[in-house]
């Protein structure tokens, strides 16, 4: 037991050494692994600042039905209850008739004649119940359910508002949405792969510069164990470094925008937000890419170093 | 101590064997000199004695452990168990002179106190005390040629392997070299060493093996290079 801690300490002893020894290549490994992962952590931000877009629009989307004045809160009530068992649903709001009229009211509050009519025809405005999806994408399943025999019976002749124009204008946007957030998850995946690949070969070029050394630790009798170990060690430290190192660049690049940016947002990037998200996040992506920066390290230079400790016995 | 018999290699599809049908027998404790010319099977010799490389056929059985029953998971044990002195060093650039011979110490396990106090005496059996922070690129061919054999000593083994390790060096240093190889003798180690330089092989009047286009040609005690 003792042993083998004394060999583990080795191990980590000689990987760090090492570090410091073969610094140039150090460097090197480093500087890719460093650009590699900074767009890693760009692309998790950027895609965090769109879903929370696209939250946000949904957030804003909701489907009015308006109720005839013969409908009873009780069954307006009843109607809401069933809106809400709806998987699609994440909220239901209802305002009868005296709190439609007063919505109208203060949602028009600089239209001095809208809201004098309002009061002249004896509030025209029917109760309405509003309903919010979850996701864009379920606005239909909504609208099904509004359609049911029993339910449009209490409806006014006006179709829920979800309908012509507005229609076509969510049905854009949920595409918009639904395009961006995939772009997001495939970009991740793709630099992920990208950035594995790069660290790869730049750990791989390291090590093939240091064979004869790998040769010589063989013909020594060191075991396989003990001649990689300190390769994985040197490797996992290089990811740790280039993890940090993306972290403290991403930051700067935020608190440069705050100052130099005037603009909150670029488009349907909210920089702000992004901002806001790498803040309240800090230590969980500073983790994502320490054990991203140590795992990709790891794995490489285990493959790496395998086909220098065959025993190529002819 | 070791044996070979009737060992024979062929390199690829080549009709000429670099070894053919060697048989030697050493026994514990002896200095043994084989001699040849370049190309004349020494170095292949060596190297299938450290399982760098494969007999085509015949046996060969070092310190007890028969080559045809190891297992590729089981080299490593086997050459902790061999000193072999390389005629090209190779050494661990990375590593400074104590490092270098501490490294064959840690490799089998033993422990940072004890390393510290094996070391320093094995690097004065070699001469090279004061030396140990030296990284091998700051010394010369001879002072090289000394660390690998204070890496090869350190462990005691009973079997030193030398492949010319007088081969880079000028007559001075070639025969310190050779004046540690004899003393690790004296000590109990059976050692083989290859050299092709007259003056030494004259000097030492040990067995000399002769090698010629891969067969055993001559084998004689107290013998000199022209006997």
């Amino acid at each position: 037991m003792q042993r083998k801690l004394t060999t583990l300490s080795r191990i980590f002893q000689t990987g760090a050494i090492n570090c410091i020894r073969n610094i140039s290549l150090a460097v090197a490994a480093m500087a890719v692994m460093v650009v590699t992962l900074t767009i890693v952590l760009f692309s998790v931000i950027t895609n965090a600042a769109f879903t929370n877009t696209i939250a946000q629009i949904t957030d804003k989307i909701s489907v009015s039905a308006y109720l005839k004045d013969s409908t009873t809160d009780a069954q307006a009530n009843e109607l809401v209850a069933e809106l809400k068992k709806q998987s699609a649903v994440n909220k239901v709001t209802y305002l009868n008739k005296g709190q439609a009229l007063q919505a109208y009211v203060k949602q028009n509050e600089r239209n001095q004649t809208l809201i004098t009519a309002a009061a002249q025809a004896g509030n025209p405005i029917p109760a309405t119940i509003q309903i919010y999806p979850k996701n864009l994408n379920q606005i239909n399943e909504i609208k099904n359910t509004l359609s049911k025999l029993e339910n449009a019976k209490l409806q006014t002749a006006d179709s829920p508002s979800y309908n012509g124009d507005r229609k076509q204008a969510i049905d854009t946007i949920t595409h918009a949405t639904n395009v961006l957030r995939k772009i997001g998850i495939i970009s991740i995946i793709v630099f992920a792969i990208i950035c594995a690949l790069i660290i790869f070969n730049t750990i791989q070029m390291a090590i093939f510069n240091r064979r004869d050394e790998i040769t010589i630790m063989r013909l020594l009798g060191a075991k396989t164990s003990y001649i990689r170990g300190p390769f994985v060690v040197e490797s996992a430290i290089y990811g740790l470094l280039s993890a940090i190192i993306s972290i403290v660049i991403v930051n700067s690049a935020f608190l440069a925008s705050n100052s130099a940016l005037q603009a909150s947002s670029l488009g349907l990037l909210d920089i702000a937000y992004a901002n806001e998200y790498f803040n309240t996040h800090y230590l969980q992506l500073l983790l994502m890419q320490i054990v991203l920066g140590i795992l990709i390290g790891t794995v490489s230079s285990v493959i790496a170093t395998r086909r220098y400790l065959k025993f190529k016995i002819r | 101590m070791i044996l070979l018999d009737r060992v024979t290699k062929t390199y690829g599809k080549s009709s000429v064997p670099s070894l053919d049908r060697v048989s030697i027998h050493v026994e514990p404790k002896e200095f043994v000199i084989v001699i040849g010319q370049s190309g004349a099977g020494k170095t292949t010799l060596l190297r299938l004695l450290t399982r760098e490389e494969r007999p085509t056929s015949g046996k060969i059985i070092i310190g007890g452990i028969d080559y045809d029953k190891l297992k590729d998971k089981d080299i490593p044990l086997l050459r902790r168990k061999i000193g072999v002195v390389f005629q090209d060093f190779k050494l661990l650039p990375n590593k400074n002179v104590f490092e270098n011979v501490a490294f064959a110490l840690e490799i089998v396990g033993i422990s940072n106190r004890e390393i510290k106090h094996t070391v320093p005496k094995v690097l004065e059996i070699v001469n090279l005390k004061g030396k140990e922070k030296r990284m091998p690129r700051e010394l010369s061919g001879g002072e090289r040629q000394r660390v690998a054999i204070a890496r090869a000593i350190v462990r005691q083994p009973r079997i030193l392997i030398a492949d010319e390790p007088t081969g880079n060096l000028d007559p001075k240093h070639a025969w310190d070299v050779i004046k540690v190889l004899e003393k690790i003798n004296r000590f109990g180690t059976t050692v083989l060493l290859t050299t092709h330089n007259e003056e030494i092989v004259n000097k030492l009047k040990r067995r000399v093996i002769t090698v010629h286009g891969g067969k055993v040609v001559s084998d004689r005690a107290n013998a000199s290079y022209k006997d």
